[in-house]
């Protein structure tokens, strides 16, 4: 009985400080299946399988292979145990070559004999249908190449337990197709497989099983063929929660933002987003959900012009007042937006790294909006220091003085700092990206308060969120995401969860034709 | 053609001080680490080898060279690999900034070896210039026979044994680095440390022994330069220290690869001693000549850097210290 299963994680318990990744989360993986772990940004699904590929070790929990209770707590007992993992972010060496890569840390002979590797790579593929030339250099190769290679690795370790995490993340659709085909070869020749994943087709196409984590819980597994996406989106987003978030109607919405055919290419020439086509309206708040990285960082750099998007792409800015031309933002660079008179406030994902500087003091922060005010060689310092103060009164950050470096406030408190500091500029459109994460709740209805200000005061707010409870309850209209496509823009008063969920998850057949 | 020959030889011994210093930090440069202590290493290296043989010569009745040398070698190595233990247990143990710790250790080489160095040449009395004479010349001992083959045996017979020894560990290295398995895992760990831990290599233990030994190879560059070159005295006028610059500019010259530091050393040398051949130099002029090893060296990084070849570049995460990540 117990030899049908590969894997059971039972009862696993994860914390990290004081946020629970994995709460008590079950996990079963039969022989020769390909299961899907299945679940929204932050449910843990990852967190899981590092600990089952022996990167974290679990708090508490058991963990079974082919029956046996196994302690596993490196990377080196995984592959003894024959597990191997396919991270997100490939670990290869770019300036070796695929077999030097799969000898890596291998114990043998003095010298490395590549002929071997070389044959021994060839067998696997033959069996199961991949391609890899062991002599190219990984500097050279596709990202789809690099990550068959990181499969052929695990193979050539004697792997038959396979963790796959969001392994078509950065495939086009025939090398999914391809991918697919060959987890098919390696089910059938006996090989287990769990495939982490947030795409419901996939999870449908592919898997035998499939299990649903939320937020960190356990929720359920279930037989593919007996689940439609439907049931999973419902298992995955779970029930709605009333929040009470303020929200009026906008009071005589402009157009401020024209965001057309907008594309993004990232350094590795992968397209992060696809031909967005987007409307934001001045005294409204834009959501923006999607799982993460489909996109959402790539569109509000693009806006802040940060981001450099392929040409074809625009932005086009209307000022206040129907009259006055539109310009294209797209080209320009910070400095040169508000060179312009256009204010636009960014509240990024990475506070302390993009919005704040972390060694200064709170109102060393605000000069770094306004070191260019004022004629005199010397920076002006009263106006800062009043806005820090401000700053502090109005929005109760509790800090020791405004000379305190902000990276020694609590996460809330660099919030506030930050966001403060953004509304001060009387901006004319606001983003923010993920703007409660980590916060309170206190802090994180100051925030929403903040927020609804602005687009009272006619500011065109766009909140890219991961929350689907807040997106639906503080946002007018919500853009919905998904693999770097707008799936579609649904109405934040009348649409449901599933439905958010569901564009989240189906970049389906609808948004490729 | 005499005159060649003799640029070609006196190139050959500048070469091979620099080839060593550039050899060992290679090796500690393919681990990661850039130890910008070679010069110190150097001057340890020299000092440790003066010093030994100058007690030994002192103490011995009838010393004999080859003991001299014996000895002195196993001091300047394991005095020059003490200065890369050093340098790795604050940059990989404490992480220090490599940069900082390779120049303090510059510092404390080139300060610590000059006064032993200037207390030897005082205990030595006489002219203040102490002479280790029986093992230099046991360290430039060569081939008379050979050596007076014509120019051929001028140009390849020479030398002392250590001009062939540093062209046989270039080679050996460049074999270690892009043969052997454990030359395979110390370029991984260089490149990118995060991988080579997950792929079940211990960072820290290849960290530690590349930079050690490296510092070992590089000290040797000091004991040369001490018992051969200036065969076997003292000098504090720092010639080590910009011999040691001069080992580090080669590193890149060479593109971190061993077997072209070969002929690169004996280029610098070349151009380093172009001046003294070439009739009617002014004193400022020859200074100027004095530059070039430097000159091509900013033309090659400029060359490799616009050319983006990836074999080129220098270990992606040289310079960076590895932890593990911890959420």
């Amino acid at each position: 009985m117990a030899e049908e299963f590969a894997v059971r994680m039972v009862n696993i318990t994860k914390t990290f400080g004081h946020v629970t990744a994995n709460d008590k989360v079950y996990l079963e993986l039969h022989r020769g299946e390909i299961l899907s772990l299945l679940g929204e940004n932050g449910s843990g699904k990852t967190t899981l399988m590092n600990m089952l590929s022996g990167i974290y070790f679990p708090d508490s929990g058991q963990i079974y292979i082919n029956g046996r209770e196994v302690t596993i707590s490196s990377p080196h007992d995984a592959y003894r145990l024959g597990i191997g993992m396919v991270h997100q972010h490939f670990k290869l060496v770019d300036v070796l070559t695929a077999a030097e890569n799969i000898a890596l840390g291998l114990p043998g002979g003095l010298v490395v004999d590549r002929k071997a590797i070389g044959a021994r790579v060839r067998e696997i593929c033959d069996r199961y249908g991949f391609s890899v030339d062991p002599d190219k250099k990984v500097y050279d190769m596709s990202v789809s190449e690099k990550q068959t290679l990181e499969i052929v690795k695990t193979l050539y370790r004697g792997a038959d337990i396979l963790i796959l995490d969001e392994p078509t993340a950065v495939l086009t659709p025939q090398e999914t197709e391809t991918l697919f085909a060959v987890m098919r070869n390696m089910r059938a020749d006996g090989k287990s497989i769990i495939i982490i994943t947030h795409k419901l087709n996939e999870v449908l196409e592919i898997s035998d099983r499939v299990t649903v984590l939320r937020k960190g819980e356990y929720i359920g597994d279930m037989d593919t063929a007996k689940a439609d996406a439907r049931a999973l989106t419902d298992m995955m987003v779970g029930r709605t929660v009333t929040l009470n978030i303020q929200r009026d109607l906008p009071v005589d919405p402009q157009r401020r933002l024209e965001i057309r055919n907008l594309t993004v290419k990232d350094a590795d020439g992968v397209v992060r987003l696809d031909d967005i086509n987007l409307d934001v309206y001045a005294g409204e708040i834009l959501g923006v959900a999607g799982v993460s990285g489909c996109g959402q960082k790539e569109l509000l750099e693009a806006i802040a012009g940060l981001q450099p998007a392929v040409s074809g792409s625009s932005i086009k800015y209307r000022p206040t007042g129907r009259s006055g031309p539109a310009e294209e933002l797209l080209g320009l660079g910070p400095r040169a937006v508000s060179d312009r008179g256009i204010r636009l406030a960014f509240v990024p994902e990475d506070r302390l790294g993009m919005g704040l500087v972390a060694s200064m003091n709170i109102a060393g922060n605000m000069m770094l909006k306004e070191y260019r005010a004022g004629k005199s060689p010397l920076v002006e310092r009263r106006h800062p220091y009043d806005m820090a103060r401000n700053i502090v009164r109005e929005l109760e950050v509790v800090t020791p003085s405004i000379e305190t470096p902000v990276r020694q406030l609590s996460g809330g408190n660099v919030q506030k700092v930050l966001v403060g500091r953004e509304i001060a500029m009387h901006p004319t459109v606001l983003m923010s990206a993920y703007a409660v994460r980590g916060l309170d709740i206190n802090t994180s209805y100051t925030i929403y308060r903040l927020l609804n200000e602005q687009k009272k005061a006619g500011v065109a707010v766009i909140y890219v969120g991961e929350d689907l409870d807040v997106l639906l309850q503080l946002c007018d209209r919500i853009a919905v995401l998904c693999g770097g496509r707008l799936s579609d823009i649904v109405d934040g008063r009348t649409a449901t969860k599933e439905q958010v969920g569901y564009l989240m998850t189906n970049m389906g057949k609808e948004a490729s034709a | 053609m005499t005159q060649l020959i003799s640029l070609l030889t006196s190139a050959i011994v500048f070469g091979t001080v620099i080839l060593y210093g550039a050899l060992g930090e290679i090796i500690t440069e393919k681990s990661g680490n850039l130890n910008l202590g070679v010069p110190g290493i150097m001057y340890l290296g020299g000092i440790a080898g003066i010093a030994t043989a100058f007690f030994y010569e002192m103490y011995a009745a009838e010393p004999i060279g080859a003991v001299g040398l014996i000895l002195s070698f196993l001091a300047a190595f394991l005095a020059s690999a003490l200065g890369g233990l050093v340098y790795a247990f604050l940059t990989i143990t404490l992480r220090a900034n490599q940069n900082v710790t390779g120049l303090t250790l510059t510092i404390f080489g080139a300060g610590l070896a000059n006064l032993f160095g200037g207390s030897l040449n005082a205990l030595a009395g006489g002219v203040g210039q102490i002479s280790v004479a029986v093992t230099s010349r046991a360290y430039r001992a060569y081939s008379h026979t050979l050596a007076g083959l014509g120019w051929v045996g001028q140009l390849l017979f020479s030398f002392g044994f250590m001009a062939y020894l540093a062209i046989v560990v270039a080679l050996l290295a460049s074999w270690f680095l892009n043969r052997s398995r454990v030359g395979l895992n110390l370029r991984a760990v260089g490149e990118d440390p995060a991988t080579a831990d997950a792929a079940g290599i211990n960072v820290t233990l290849y960290k530690y022994l590349a930079t050690c030994v490296g510092a070992g190879i590089s000290g040797m560059g000091g004991l040369y330069y001490a018992m051969d070159y200036i065969k076997g005295t003292w000098s504090t006028d720092g010639t080590i220290e910009a011999l040691g610059w001069l080992a580090v500019a080669l590193v890149i010259f060479a593109t971190w690869k061993p077997a072209r530091a070969i002929w690169s050393a004996y280029l610098f040398g070349v151009l380093y001693w172009a001046y003294n051949y070439i009739a009617g130099l002014s004193r400022a002029t020859i200074e100027l000549f004095k530059m070039l090893p430097y000159v091509v060296t900013i033309l090659v990084l400029v060359a490799v850097s616009m050319r983006h070849s990836r074999e080129a570049q220098p270990p992606r995460s040289l310079g960076l210290s590895y932890f593990r990540e911890e959420r």
